[in-house]
């Protein structure tokens, strides 16, 4: 009793910090291991790579070049194909996959609807696989004379088969379905939880003001799960903007260059050509950059819409 | 127009299902089917299992990539969960200003690309190599080492430490027991799910690492799963049928861990945005 009375009187004094700041040391204890590691294998890596990306060289003999590897980047039309094509892939995909999985997880949030757990089982599913098994199926589903161009054709929806494989266009397409196949049930179990935590009285007073069912969606599911589509689609934004077992297990990168990601250059610059990891390490920046710019873009949308 | 909306609801749940689970069908079936039925778009079981295994056992040594796939994933799994649970513990229980700063730090090298990491790490590796052959490159040590601390799951551990009953802590330091004692003694086996979760979520993205392994792991008897499909899936004369038994081989123990452990898996997931 009395210890209760004592722990409330310190709560009280300072309600944040409040276990005994004597023990501050033990604390550290506790977390030393985890810092040091992060530090080991996060920050010093991250260190070395931006003194990498100021020299430039053959394998182990590097030297010091300044910013040129820099201005290397805008002129080489290869990191400009792999930029271009990660941007698109993020453009597109990352939106059209975040409504998609909020449209089911509305549909299956009902329920009054039958073999919801079944669909809902069904739409997860995908996402037990592993990038690199699910790629390899996709690219044989896709080949040119695979089974999605037999079946498309059986239901004449086409008349001849689409080149999946080896026009630029229907590569780029080819891989933008596989994300969104991998990862909208992934998404979707998110906002299904998120939703059921959304009190039904809302919808039922929206549905009394004669509110349709699109109002209902803009109006009241997505500024509910704000936080919550904020959360994936930075998560997704980082995962797309890194994209490398698909295009490399799917189309290799190709046809030519048309489904390159920057990840995939980085790597083809270090362990596939003539090792040049100065310059791979300047490329690498090009990631870091994006995924803090669109990051910053997407927290300041996500708060303005408020 | 209601019956109406009710029908296209169903249409499109029934189309979104099919689509979502047809490659899983594609797989299973043609792992039973000869590499020309697969590409003469044969979508019915056929007899050929057997002569696929038997070619898929004769081609690659799938057994041993199992073999380093699991022990990469245990061994990953077990020191991730301890040395994290230790932060995320440390940060919640012994919170103080200083603590709250480098947390936010730490969280920061989540927004760190791994194709920034990798040749820094390869070459931290290759120096690794000329002191301890044992950790350096080409060995299964070398995949786990720096993928055992992910800010990630100390900010999960953490997450879930602010429900931790902290009452027990103060009963337990009543009854004498030491700092480390109340972790090791009180709070891990009150944690179990979370710690359930934490496993899952370390074990799959482990037992799925493609891209660390493929840079730092050389010799084929080295290869994990995902290695193994891969070039599998590249090779200039595929066998399909053999490929497709290879990949329902690989995502065997991940989908029995979904469907044995879902209620940890799916906590394992929202543990992370509380």
């Amino acid at each position: 009793m009395e210890t209760t009375n004592l722990n409330k009187s310190i709560k009280s004094k300072n309600e944040k910090y409040k276990f005994r700041p004597k023990k501050g040391l033990i604390g550290w204890v506790f977390v030393l291991l985890s810092v040091i590691l992060i530090c080991l294998f996060y920050f010093y890596p991250m260190l070395q790579a931006l003194l990498l990306s100021f020299q430039s060289g053959a394998g182990v003999n590097l030297e010091f070049v300044g910013i040129e590897n820099y201005t290397r980047l805008f002129s080489d039309p290869t990191f400009l194909a792999a930029l271009f094509n990660t941007v698109i892939y993020f453009l597109i995909q990352v939106p059209v996959m975040i409504i998609i999985a909020l449209m089911f997880s509305v549909m299956l949030n009902n329920k009054k609807l039958k073999f919801r757990g079944l669909f809902r089982t069904a739409i997860f599913l995908p996402a037990v696989t592993s990038l690199v098994a699910y790629s390899v199926i996709f690219k044989y589903l896709f080949s040119n004379n695979g089974i999605i161009n037999t079946i498309l054709t059986n239901l004449s929806l086409i008349s001849e088969p689409i080149l999946w494989m080896s026009d630029p266009f229907w590569a780029k397409i080819v891989i933008i379905l596989a994300i969104t196949w991998r990862w909208v049930g992934y998404n979707m179990i998110f906002y299904l939880s998120a939703l059921q935590n959304v009190d039904e009285s809302i919808y039922e007073a929206a549905r009394m003001d004669g509110a349709s069912a699109f109002q209902q969606f803009f109006k009241i599911t997505i500024p509910m799960l704000k936080p919550i589509i904020l959360f994936t689609s930075i998560t997704s934004t980082i995962g797309t903007l890194q994209l490398f077992d698909e295009p490399m297990n799917i189309t290799g990168g190709g046809p030519g260059n048309a489904t390159l990601t920057i990840s995939q250059y980085i790597y083809n610059l270090s362990f596939e050509y003539t090792p040049d990891f100065g310059y791979a390490s300047a490329v690498s920046f090009a990631i870091v950059v994006m995924i803090v710019f669109f990051s910053i873009i997407q927290f300041k949308l996500a708060g303005d819409k408020k | 127009m209601n019956n109406f909306k009710q029908i296209s609801i169903y249409i499109i749940l029934i189309g979104a299902s099919i689509i979502s689970v047809f490659p899983f069908f594609f797989m299973i079936v043609s792992s039973t089917n000869k590499s020309v039925d697969v590409s003469g778009g044969k979508l019915i079981p056929g007899t050929n299992l057997l002569t696929n295994i038997q070619n898929l056992l004769s081609t690659v040594d799938i057994g041993q990539a199992l073999l380093n796939s699991a022990i990469i994933a245990i061994t990953t799994t077990v020191l991730a969960l301890l040395v994290a649970s230790l932060a995320g513990y440390g940060f919640e229980i012994y919170r103080s200003r200083a603590k709250d700063i480098v947390f936010n730090i730490l969280l920061l090298s989540m927004m760190i690309p791994f194709a920034a990491l990798m040749v820094p790490l390869f070459r931290m590796f290759g120096t690794i190599s000329e002191i301890a052959p044992i950790i350096g490159i080409d060995t299964l040590a070398s995949v786990v080492i720096p993928t055992i601390t992910t800010a990630f799951l100390i900010f999960f551990f953490r997450q879930n430490t602010k429900m931790f009953p902290k009452e027990l802590l103060e009963a337990g330091r009543i009854d004498g027991v030491s700092e480390l004692g109340l972790f090791f003694r009180i709070y891990i086996p009150t944690m179990k799910t979370t710690y359930a979760a934490a496993a899952i979520i370390t074990f799959m993205s482990s037992w799925n690492n493609y891209l660390w392994p493929l840079v730092v792991l050389q010799t084929p008897k080295n290869q994990t799963i995902p290695l193994l499909i891969s070039s599998l899936g590249s090779s200039y004369s595929p066998d399909y049928g053999v490929i497709m038994l290879a990949i329902v081989i690989a995502t065997l123990p991940t989908a029995l861990i979904f469907f044995f452990l879902q209620k940890y898996f799916v906590a394992g997931m929202m543990g992370s945005i509380k």
